[in-house]
């Protein structure tokens, strides 16, 4: 067995027994965290398959940004764990079952008859100093530009739609609301008027102790 | 060397396990949402190897952007697991029953 195959198999076990983990475990809490283990170990998979730079991107964008707001989520609601688990062993066989069932069809499709080193010979490696960041943007850039940029779109409807969806108004009088348009119409005539009066003049001190003393 | 069906079953091996536990967790429906990433997860390895194997870029390209779509999925689907807590105090799958589905 060769250094890359020892890797590849390493990785493929971690992975494998973090996903089975994470379907398994009570607190989903914990789930998260199994999952970003498969995800980090199945970025090495991916760069073992010479893709390291959605290798890479997997671990930001996943393990950095997807994960972390699974566990915001996760922490944010408050989660009867009691019942969590109910009903895991009621739908372990059917589950199992097709699971395995499935399995197998693949491996009749994707198995070593088909798809072995025989039929598809392992490709040479690149160079030390191929860059697939480069090979990655060059395509992205120019012949998929109007894809990355409808990507774009995609993302900031998301975000649209994740605020839409979780912004809450409650009624008003309970809490205070800046109202920006109310700021806006506001002129500085109404907020600060001038005001006519007569200045107040008062008394000296000194001429009333002076007259005291020339009364003594 | 590593042959391409390796990294197929691997593929294969994550999209049975997530698939099980999407039929299993009936109690958490943020434990789903991961199995569906995972599920996701398994598609892309098997686009990387054919990439690779193949020796086209363009299946990175679209791993890229399911990895987008992905991410843009898994927010919506945490603010509407948010709204329904809210709205019923449970993220129960057995709870979420009122669209009679």
């Amino acid at each position: 067995m060769s250094f890359e195959q020892f890797i590849f198999y390493l990785l493929a076990a971690i992975a494998s027994i973090a996903s089975l983990m994470m379907i398994t475990v009570k607190n989903p809490v914990k789930a998260a965290l199994w999952l970003v283990l498969a995800f980090i170990s199945t970025a090495g998979i991916w760069i073992t398959a010479q893709a390291e730079f959605l290798g890479l991107v997997l671990i930001l964008v996943y393990v950095g940004a997807v994960m972390v707001l699974f566990l915001f989520v996760v922490m944010m609601l408050d989660i009867n764990m009691a019942v969590l688990k109910e009903g895991f062993t009621r739908y372990l066989p059917i589950g199992g079952l097709a699971a395995v069932a499935i399995f197998a069809l693949i491996y009749l499709v994707v198995g070593p008859n088909n798809f072995g080193l025989d039929k598809y010979a392992a490709p040479a490696m690149m160079p030390a100093d191929f860059s697939n960041t480069e090979a990655v943007g060059i395509p992205l850039y120019t012949t998929h530009v109007y894809a990355f940029i409808l990507a774009a779109v995609l993302l900031l409807v998301g975000i649209v739609a994740a605020i839409a969806l979780t912004l809450r108004r409650r009624p008003s009088g309970t809490v205070l609301y800046q109202d920006i348009d109310k700021q806006n119409r506001t002129l500085a005539k109404d907020r600060f008027e001038m005001v006519k009066m007569d200045a107040v003049v008062e008394k000296p001190v000194v001429k009333e102790e002076e007259k005291e003393g020339d009364k003594s | 060397m590593i042959a391409l069906s390796d990294y197929l079953l691997f593929g294969a091996v994550l999209f049975m396990i997530s698939m099980a536990g999407i039929f299993l967790n009936r109690k958490n429906v943020i434990v789903l949402l991961m199995s569906i990433e995972l599920l996701l997860l398994a598609v892309n390895t098997n686009l990387v190897a054919f990439s690779h194997y193949l020796n086209d870029v363009t299946g990175q390209i679209f791993v890229f952007f399911i990895l987008t779509v992905a991410a843009a999925e898994a927010a919506i689907g945490l603010a509407i697991i948010v709204l329904v807590f809210r709205n019923r105090k449970s993220i129960n799958v057995d709870d979420l029953g009122s669209l009679k589905g």
